[in-house]
């Protein structure tokens, strides 16, 4: 057998490698896709029949036919504003702090650690943390606001590290040359490093955010409500979710709140595909306005 | 900073350094424990060019970025020694801001800021509390750096869409801006084509009788046909400086005249 044979058998082989190989990423890639195709199309199955105007206008009742997910919705909206206008500051402000002004050393290093393991640790956990500080030790009862800085508290280290690494992803040529200019270092961060990380960061912030919307353990160790047959008025006051308005009606035998859940199952997809949108949306704006 | 204990008196008068624009003295630096500028003392004159040639990691760099402090910014870096611009010494009460502000400089690869051409050559007066009339000061400065004619009509397109060379002029027209009087270059033309090498050549030999300008640069060709002095660096030390005639044709030490000719480097 020649040299050239040889290689040509070992070709075949290689070829016929390459193609299992990337039929197993193909089956790898459709496997998480066909999950997730049934589960909608389960969902909608069970829940479009409880889908109507009624549904979104009305509180929740112990009669299917006239409970309505109303106070959730409300919640919800509430829940996320709140966490982000507690978490997005804070997060942004200790990212500068950590990649622009911290100086280098085992302590920055000891805190970057441990930014890292809080965003690993389960939510439930932060879920007694917030019912001992904030609904115990700051009296804020069960209330949104005990809520939101629990939330907080939770998507804060998913924040600081999206934004750090949008941070460094800023070329060093831009710092050294404003600095270059005499510029300090605060006209440095808001003139340049802030515009020019802000679509990235806003990435972060809105997956985290996504994350929050959907998080039910830390609200229910807090203590978040499921009959609240009110909207808040105000952050003081007790609240639900709409995961925990599911969580409630799939907990229950009865045939028809499993369809409620669906249904709410629905709504609490379009909010989070509506949160996703307007999160693509402003990025765009962000970059256009960078670009300009 | 240890040396030249002057019991605490103010930065020294201007009699000090007669004709010397920039005063070396007897400065060491350090990046962590790696020494990288040993004892250098050097005189720079104004509206001068002057170039800093020598082997890759020879300290030539290191020292530019010390005259502005820019090595400042970078973790875990010592100095020890003097940096006198017209005498006054630019670390002992100095505010780094200041000093930047006085000494610009032009990177080695051109950086502007994704803003506009306008806003580029604007901010940096803007942060120094600039409140003249900026589309006169953009067009000088502009002018100045041999870029006016070619983004006259489109100062508020983005700088990205200029050319490497228009960018690096860009960079030197932003630099003008904040009113320097040293103007520190790290080897501005080593991302350029030869055509607009010659150009930044050109916009620099006109600046300097405005400026007094320190250039980094790897190019030997390029060190003779713009400066006016030449000082050869080696290992971090300042092996010779000389006007750069004196330097290339009749070098006073062998390892000058090795590395001229070519014979290692």
């Amino acid at each position: 057998m020649t040299a050239s044979q040889q290689y040509n058998e070992r070709l075949e082989r290689r070829r016929r490698k390459g193609l299992v190989f990337s039929v197993l990423l193909f089956l790898a890639t459709t496997s998480g896709l066909v999950v997730l195709v049934t589960l909608i199309v389960d969902v909608v199955v069970q829940g479009a029949q409880w889908l109507d105007w009624e549904f979104l206008t009305r509180f929740p009742s112990r009669i299917p036919e006239n409970a309505g997910i109303k106070s959730a919705i409300v919640g919800s909206l509430w829940m996320i504003l709140l966490t982000a206008a507690i978490s997005v500051p804070i997060g942004v402000a200790s990212a500068l702090y950590l990649e622009e002004y911290a100086p280098r050393g085992w302590l920055l290093k000891i805190i970057q650690i441990n930014i890292n393991n809080l965003a690993g640790i389960p939510s439930v956990v932060y879920g007694i943390l917030g019912l001992t500080l904030f609904v115990r030790f700051f009296a804020l009862g069960r209330s949104l606001l005990a809520g939101a800085l629990t939330m907080a508290l939770l998507i804060l280290p998913i924040i600081v590290i999206s934004a750090q690494e949008a941070l460094r992803a800023i070329p060093e040529g831009i710092r050294e040359s404003a600095f270059a200019l005499g510029a300090t270092r605060r006209q440095v961060v808001w003139s340049h490093l802030l515009p020019m990380s802000a679509p990235s960061i806003m990435t972060g912030v809105i997956l985290a955010l996504s994350r929050a919307i959907g998080e039910t353990a830390p609200l229910i160790m807090i203590g978040a409500l499921t009959f609240i047959a009110f909207l808040p008025t105000s952050a003081l006051d007790p609240f639900t979710v709409l995961p925990i308005q599911i969580f409630n009606w799939t907990a229950r035998p009865q045939a028809d709140f499993q369809g409620l859940a669906a249904a709410g199952i629905i709504i609490l997809m379009v909010v989070l595909f509506l949160m996703n949108l307007s999160a693509i949306l402003l990025r765009n704006y962000f970059e256009k306005y960078r670009a300009r | 900073m240890e040396t030249n204990e002057r019991n605490g008196s103010p930065p020294a008068a201007r009699g000090a350094s007669e004709g010397a624009k920039v005063r070396v003295e007897n400065l060491d630096f350090w990046y962590g424990a790696n020494h990288v500028l040993r004892d250098v003392s050097l005189d720079i004159r104004a509206n001068e060019v002057t170039a800093f040639i020598g082997p890759s990691g020879c300290g030539k760099s290191t020292l530019l970025r010390c005259l502005n402090r820019m090595n400042e910014l970078i973790p875990d870096t010592r100095l020890e020694g003097r940096v006198l611009i017209d005498g006054r010494d630019m670390y002992r009460n100095a505010d780094p801001v200041m000093v930047r502000r006085r000494i610009g400089m032009v990177f080695q690869k051109p950086n502007p800021f994704p803003k506009t051409i306008f806003e580029n050559v604007i901010w940096g007066a803007r942060v120094n509390g600039y409140k003249g009339d900026e589309a006169e000061l953009v067009e000088r400065c502009l002018r100045k750096a041999a870029l006016w004619e070619e983004v006259k009509d489109r100062l508020h397109a983005q700088a990205y869409g200029l050319s490497g060379g228009q960018q690096q002029r860009l960079c030197i027209a932003r630099t003008l801006a904040v009113a320097p009087d040293v103007v520190l270059m790290d080897e501005p033309a080593s991302a350029l084509d030869p055509i607009a090498t010659a150009k930044l050549e050109e916009t620099i030999l006109q600046l300097k009788e405005r400026y007094t300008i320190i250039i980094v640069t790897h190019n030997m060709q390029q060190a003779g046909r713009i400066s006016d002095r030449t000082a050869f660096f080696y290992m971090g030390e300042l092996i010779e400086a000389d006007a750069t005639e004196q330097l290339f044709t009749r070098p006073s030490r062998k390892r000058t005249e090795d590395y001229i000719t070519g014979r290692f480097g």
